[in-house]
C-alpha cells in the first residue's frame, strides 16, 4: 500500500509537471482493495484490471521501474510505450491490461477463467476488478452470467469509489449495494469495507476457495474512496472537499498500520524505515524511467499483428526518422 | 496458377460450402485441443444455418459450447481466452449482431496485441453469415466486412468457393490474430471441388484467378464470384473475362489484382457490401495507384446502393447486387 501510495504521489506530480503524456486516474485511497485482493490470489493467478489501474500492477508484483518506463512512453516499459497509464499490462505475470473502456474487464477475466477450465487447470483463477461505474455497463452482467452458468473460477471485485467519474453512485443505480446484483446469476454476493485491507483479503480469499473447488465466481463489493478526482484535472464541482477529508481519516494505510502498532506487529521505527525503503525504490524506478530511451519512430509500425501485412510494412519502410509519417501513399 | 489449376494438382472431393466450412472445423478440432467453438446454438442445434452440425455430437459440450444470447459476454471471453492461451472460434449468427459486440472487438480484440506492445498473442476466429437474398430483413442480412477489413488489428476473410471456404477456415483458426470470417449465406448450397488433403490451407491476403480472361478484369467476391463466372460464361466469345477472388480482404493481395488490370485495362469491382467508402473504394484505389496508366476506360462498382436490405421480395432483388448488375457494369466499359 504505501509503495503504491509513493507511487501515485509521484505520478501527481510528474503528471502536473507535464512530464506523463495523456490521463492519468489515481489510485490514491484505494490501496486496501488491490493489495487485499491480489495478497489472497496466486502469482500464477490472472488480474484484468481498469483505466485506475497503477495500484493493481504494483500488487499483482510488476515492476516499477518498467511501469514509470512505461507511464514516460519509453521503449523499455510495459507496453513498449504503446499502452501508457491506461493499458499498461503484463500477461507474463498474470496481468491482463489496464482498459481504457469501463466494464471490459469482467469479460477479459471471464475468457482467462474459461481457458483454466477448459485446460483443466483447477488450482488458478481470474480476477476482474472494476468500478462502480461499470456496474451499469451491459457487458459486465454478459460476464458474469457466462462464468456464473459455466461455473467458471472468476472473481468480480468492484471498487466502488462512490462515484462513477462525476456521478454518485446512488445516481446510477437502483440497487442499495451493488453485491445485490449477485443475486440475479444466483452467486454469492458481499459487500466488504475496501478501506480495510484484511476485510477485503479475507473477503477474496474465500472467493478463490470456492473458485477452485469448481463453486463458480463471487461477486465482491468493496467500498472505499479516492481522494484525487476522476482524472488529474478534474476540478471535483460534485463533492465538497470536506467529504474527502471525512474520508481520510479512514485512510487505509493509516489504520492498517495503527493496528498493527496497537497489537505490537510494528513499531513506529520499523514503519519509518519501510517508508524510507519505499521513496527510494519508487524515486529509482522514476530515474530509471527518465533516463530510458525513447521508441523509435518506425516502431510505430510493429505490434500489430503477429504476422505484419505488407499494408503495414510498405508505411514502416517510409517512417521518418525526425517522427514525421510516411503513410502518404501505398 | 489459376485455382482451378491448383486444385486439379490436388485430390479433392465435392462438397458445398457448408460442409467444406464443416469439415475445416472438424479437422482443426481434431489436430489441436486448444480449438473451440462458442456461439449461440452451434452445439444442440448444429448451427441454426446448419453450419456446425453433427460436431457436437463427436466433440462434445466442452469444445462445442452453445453460449447465451450475449454477443459481448462471450466476444469479450473469447478475447480473455485467446489472451491466456487456448483459441476460440466464435459464431455470431449473423453480421448485423457484431454491432451487440464492437465494443470487444474494437477495443480489446483489435488492440491488445498494440497496446500491449506486443506481448501477448490473439488467435481467436471469428465466424458470421452476412448477405440478403432470403427475406430476411434489415437485421438479418447484413454486409459489413468492410468494417472490420477496414478496423486496424483485425484480418477478414470472404470466401467466395467451397475450397477457399475451406482453406481460409483453416488458416484463420491456425493464425495467431484475430481473424474474420465472412460466409454469405446464400452460397451455403454451392458446390465445388475441395481438396480433401488436411493441410491444404488458403494464405491470408492471396487472390485466386477464378477464371482467366483478357478483356476485363471482375474482382468479385463471395456470393458474387459464381454470378461473376456465370456473366464470364455467357459473354465468352465477346468479351473475355478475368475473374478475380481475393479471398482475404485485409490482408489484400494488391499484385494479382493490379497484374490482371495491367494485362485487361478494365476493372470491375463486385462485392455485396454497401458501395460508398469500402471494399470498391479500397480495390479501386490500389488500382489506381499501382495500374493508373493502364487502365483503358472508369472503374465500375457494384454493390448494394447504400440502402439496408429491405424484406419485400421484388425490393430486395432491386438492391441486391447480382449477374445482371456486374454484366451491365462489363458491357459499360467493354
Amino acid at each position: 500500500m504505501l509503495l503504491i501510495r509513493e507511487s501515485e504521489e509521484n505520478t501527481k506530480n510528474h503528471f502536473a509537471d507535464g512530464n506523463i503524456p495523456g490521463f492519468v486516474h489515481l489510485y490514491i485511497g484505494e490501496e486496501a482493495v488491490g493489495v487485499g485482493a491480489c495478497a489472497a490470489l496466486d502469482p500464477d493467478d490472472w488480474i484484468a484490471s481498469t483505466h485506475r489501474g497503477h495500484g493493481h500492477c504494483i500488487a499483482k508484483g510488476l515492476d516499477p521501474e518498467l511501469m514509470w518506463a512505461e507511464l514516460f512512453g519509453k521503449r523499455d516499459g510495459y507496453c513498449n510505450g504503446k499502452g501508457g497509464s491506461m493499458h499498461i499490462a503484463d500477461v507474463e505475470a498474470g496481468m491482463l491490461g489496464a482498459n481504457g473502456i469501463v466494464g471490459a474487464g469482467p469479460g477479459l477475466a471471464t475468457g482467462a477463467a474459461l481457458t483454466l477450465d477448459y485446460k483443466g487447470i483447477d488450482d488458478q483463477v481470474a480476477l476482474s476488478f472494476f468500478g462502480d461505474g461499470a456496474v451499469a455497463q451491459g457487458q459486465v452482467h454478459e460476464a458474469v452470467n457466462l462464468a456464473a452458468t459455466w461455473d467458471l473460477p472468476a472473481i468480480f471485485l468492484v471498487e466502488n469509489n462512490q462515484y462513477g467519474e462525476g456521478t454518485p453512485v446512488d445516481k446510477q443505480h437502483n440497487v442499495e449495494n451493488l453485491s445485490d446484483t449477485a443475486g440475479a446469476y444466483d452467486i454469492p454476493g458481499v459487500t466488504v469495507d475496501g478501506m480495510d485491507i484484511t476485510a477485503v483479503n479475507e473477503a477474496v480469499a474465500e472467493a478463490r476457495e470456492r473458485a477452485v473447488n469448481g463453486e463458480g465466481p463471487t461477486f465482491i463489493e468493496a467500498d472505499t474512496y479516492r481522494y484525487r478526482g476522476h482524472y488529474e484535472g478534474d476540478e471535483q464541482v460534485y463533492r465538497d472537499q470536506k467529504e474527502v477529508e471525512r474520508m481520510r481519516e479512514r485512510d487505509p494505510i493509516e489504520s492498517f498500520r495503527n493496528r498493527l502498532i496497537d497489537r505490537g506487529e510494528l513499531t513506529e521505527e520499523e514503519f519509518e524505515t519501510i517508508q524510507t525503503e519505499v521513496e527510494e525504490e519508487i524515486a529509482d524506478a522514476v530515474a530509471y524511467a527518465q533516463k530510458a530511451d525513447a521508441p523509435a519512430p518506425e516502431e510505430a509500425y510493429e505490434d500489430m499483428f503477429a504476422e505484419t501485412p505488407p499494408e503495414i510494412q510498405q508505411f514502416a519502410t517510409q517512417a521518418m526518422p525526425d517522427g514525421g509519417h510516411g503513410g502518404e501513399s501505398r | 496458377m489459376t485455382a482451378q489449376a491448383d486444385l486439379e494438382q490436388r485430390p479433392t472431393e465435392e462438397l458445398t460450402v457448408r460442409e467444406a466450412i464443416r469439415e475445416a472445423l472438424r479437422e482443426e478440432l481434431e489436430r489441436d485441443e486448444d480449438v473451440y467453438l462458442m456461439g449461440e446454438d452451434v452445439g444442440v442445434m448444429g448451427g441454426v444455418l446448419e453450419v456446425t452440425g453433427d460436431l457436437y455430437e463427436q466433440f462434445g459440450e466442452e469444445r462445442v459450447r452453445d453460449t447465451p444470447i450475449a454477443e459481448a459476454g462471450f466476444m469479450g471471453a473469447a478475447t480473455g481466452a485467446a489472451a491466456t492461451g487456448t483459441r476460440p472460434v466464435v459464431e455470431i449468427m449473423f453480421s448485423d449482431f457484431m454491432g451487440v459486440c464492437m465494443e470487444q472487438v474494437m477495443n480489446q480484440t483489435a488492440k491488445m496485441r498494440y497496446m500491449f506492445g506486443g506481448k501477448t498473442e490473439m488467435p481467436v476466429t471469428v465466424r458470421t453469415t452476412e448477405g440478403g437474398g432470403m427475406g430476411a430483413a434489415s437485421q438479418h442480412s447484413g454486409t459489413v466486412h468492410a468494417w472490420i477489413a477496414h478496423f486496424p488489428g483485425l484480418k477478414a476473410v470472404a470466401p467466395g468457393t467451397a475450397a477457399s471456404a475451406k482453406g481460409l477456415i483453416k488458416t484463420a483458426i491456425r493464425s495467431d490474430d484475430p481473424v474474420f470470417v465472412f460466409e454469405n449465406k446464400m452460397i451455403y448450397e454451392q458446390s465445388g471441388d475441395v481438396p480433401t488433403d488436411e493441410d491444404f490451407t488458403v494464405p491470408l491476403g492471396e487472390a485466386s484467378v477464378e477464371r482467366e480472361g483478357e478483356d476485363v478484369t471482375v474482382v468479385a467476391t463471395q456470393r458474387m464470384v459464381g454470378e461473376s463466372l456465370g456473366v464470364a460464361e455467357e459473354l465468352a466469345g465477346d468479351v473475355s473475362i478475368e475473374v478475380v477472388d481475393p479471398r482475404s480482404l485485409y490482408p489484400l493481395d494488391t499484385d494479382t489484382i493490379v497484374d490482371s488490370v495491367e494485362k485487361t485495362g478494365r476493372l470491375v469491382v463486385a462485392d455485396e457490401s454497401p458501395v460508398s467508402y469500402g471494399v470498391h473504394a479500397e480495390v479501386a484505389t490500389r488500382v489506381m495507384e499501382n495500374a493508373f496508366y493502364s487502365l483503358d476506360a472508369p472503374i465500375q462498382r457494384v454493390g448494394t446502393p447504400d440502402t439496408h436490405m429491405p424484406f419485400s421480395t421484388p425490393l430486395e432483388q432491386e438492391v441486391l447486387p447480382d449477374a445482371e448488375g456486374v454484366r451491365a457494369a462489363i458491357e459499360r466499359i467493354a
